[in-house]
């Protein structure tokens, strides 16, 4: 199931562990760099690539909130929605995200394009409201830059 | 002009502080007298300089070290782990010193790791950090080709290997023990204590699990000896300087390095610039979303341990969030407890089930859906909660901090949403 260059990088994070289960959460990572997302196919295909368990894998998978079990979009939005930003204008945002890409928090674009997702304080409370979109941090935002913003992002 | 050791190589705006120019700025001299003392000496040095745990609890770093078995009592592997998991709504302290100077950090991992004879050191960096991580790894490179990382450091007989390692995501991993769990490759479950993680940490073996700040303190106490340290300070309980923030609707929101024990008024003010036009202070929670409120009334108490403590909440981070008079109380609590909420990890029943109600009982206040009992049934929580014991972990209490301070200090507020069926300042 894992393609070739999966595998590879898999076997190398192996390689640095003393302990297998050590590397579930980075393989994790490796396969939705490649794909996206982590199907159960995949969660089944690390555990056999690390000699561990398919539930400890999935357990991992589960839990925590960067690793994505269902298909997303080209671009990921993580909207950050904790305090220093729901002060600073935070819930004009979300409406206004909301209203123009046609979904809510956990939703993909028709087109692909886009999901958008809650995500805890980045961080940037200097330049609240902040979000990032892929790796990128965008700050001091109000809802009339988020269209421009938005049109980079193909 | 006070002393800010920790921030005075940085300029904004400019590539993160390279080895050459950290070198050039006394850089790694905190390490070579570190080297040349016994491992002991130094965590009597940094116990002296009462350098206190910048992370939120405020432990005093040196006897946090102490607990760690030595010498022939040494069970190695030992384990220094960096927890930059910078996750508490608010804080934004972390960033700026993994973002601009990444060899202060490894500077002040390698005089903690001396210090309990760590075998191997592991940054965990939260996911969204990807610029923190870029220069981290690129320092840690630039490091060991210079010989600061590695085998026999300095021509000392001590070595030592950093890995970084970047998380998946949840704000359980910045607590101290999740955070283990997380490394492990595991759920970032809180475990119980004791056993302590300086006993049977990482993998069952002796682990220090200090914050980022508290480790770019190291190589300036090293360098120039406890009581400069703490004559940096101007609080009685603790040395230094203190990273301190401030986010909401001020002027100028940031973060600024000043002795540790300025007033809260003097960072709102002088360094934040005071609140932006239209807009009047009405609360701060002092150090992140998991402190108590302070008032008006408490913003002239010096912004340390004790005096924060002393007015009912804690110094936590050191990064302020002002509520401002134009923002619903009621909508900013219920911020914070939907964080909570989620951030929950599941693994005790009080948390997992008491803070998702909480968090709709408050949403339905919000929405003008609100009963007189829900009063009961917030203060209930606080009365099981507030008090660490129920839990594992600290979780739980933190999030009930801000909604005890909310519950005595803005009821009026929630009665009259109730009151009133809907948000008064909708």
């Amino acid at each position: 199931m894992l393609n070739e260059r999966e595998r590879e990088e898999i076997v190398e994070l192996l390689r640095q562990e003393t302990h297998a289960s050590a590397a579930i959460p980075e393989a994790l990572k490796v396969v939705q760099r490649h794909r996206g997302w982590v199907s159960t196919e995949a969660v089944r295909a690390i555990a056999h690539a690390l000699g561990v368990d398919a539930g400890e894998v999935e357990s991992v998978a589960t839990f925590y909130n960067l690793i994505f079990r269902q298909p997303v979009g080209r671009h990921v939005i993580l909207l950050c929605d904790s305090v220093s930003c729901a002060v600073t204008g935070h819930d004009d945002l979300r409406a206004h995200l909301e209203m123009h890409l046609g979904i809510t928090f956990g939703g993909t674009t028709p087109d692909g394009r886009f999901t958008l997702l809650p995500i805890a304080c980045l961080g940037a409370c200097d330049r609240a409201p902040a979000m990032m979109i892929d790796r990128t941090l965008h700050g001091n935002l109000t809802p009339a830059q988020l269209d421009e913003i938005l049109n980079n992002y193909a | 002009m006070h002393e800010r050791p920790l921030t005075a190589r940085i300029r904004s705006g400019e590539t993160p502080v390279s080895l050459e120019a950290y070198l050039a700025a006394g850089g790694y001299r905190g390490l070579r007298r570190a080297l040349a003392l016994s491992p002991a000496a130094v965590q009597e040095e940094v116990t002296k300089s009462k350098l206190r745990g910048r992370g939120g609890a405020g432990f005093p770093t040196g006897v946090k070290w102490s607990v760690v078995p030595a010498g022939t009592q040494a069970r190695h592997p030992i384990y220094l782990v960096v927890n930059g998991d910078e996750m508490e709504p608010g804080t934004m302290k972390d960033r700026l010193l993994l973002e601009s100077d990444p060899h202060q950090l490894l500077e002040g991992i390698l005089i903690s790791a001396y210090a309990i004879q760590a075998d191997e050191a592991f940054i965990f960096l939260r996911g969204e950090y990807h610029l923190a991580a870029e220069c981290m790894r690129r320092a840690i490179a630039e490091a060991t080709a210079a010989g600061y990382l590695g085998q026999k450091i300095l021509g000392s007989e001590y070595g030592l290997a950093v890995r970084l390692h970047t998380s998946a995501g949840r704000y359980m991993c910045g607590e101290e023990t999740g955070l283990l769990n997380a490394l492990e490759g595991k759920r970032a479950n809180p475990r119980s204590k004791p056993p302590f993680p300086q006993v049977s940490g990482l993998w069952g073996q002796p682990t220090v699990v200090n914050n980022v700040e508290t480790l770019c303190n190291l190589p300036h106490i090293l360098a120039n000896g406890w009581e400069w340290y703490l004559g940096l300070s101007r609080s009685s309980d603790g040395g230094g300087t203190k990273l301190y923030g401030v986010s909401g609707q001020v002027r100028n929101p940031g973060v600024w390095e000043l002795p540790l024990g300025v007033s809260a008024r003097e960072i709102l003010d002088a360094c934040a610039g005071g609140m932006r036009d239209g807009h009047r202070c009405r609360a701060v929670l002092p150090g992140g979303a998991s402190t108590n409120f302070l008032l008006d009334e408490h913003l002239d108490l010096p912004m340390d341990y004790s005096a924060v403590e002393r007015a009912g909440s804690r110094l936590g981070t050191g990064t302020m969030i002002v509520l401002d008079d134009r923002a619903c109380p009621v909508r900013m609590l219920l911020s914070l407890q939907r964080f909570f909420a989620r951030e929950s990890c599941g693994w005790c029943t009080p948390c997992r089930e008491g803070l998702p109600w909480v968090a709709r009982t408050l949403e339905a206040i919000e929405a003008g859906h609100g009963e007189m009992d829900d009063l009961e049934v917030l203060d209930h929580h606080v009365a099981a909660l507030a008090m660490p014991g129920r839990t594992f972990c600290a979780l739980a209490p933190g999030a009930m901090a801000p909604l005890q301070g909310a519950l005595t200090y803005f009821r009026d507020d929630i009665v009259r949403h109730i009151a009133e069926q809907r948000c008064p300042w909708r």
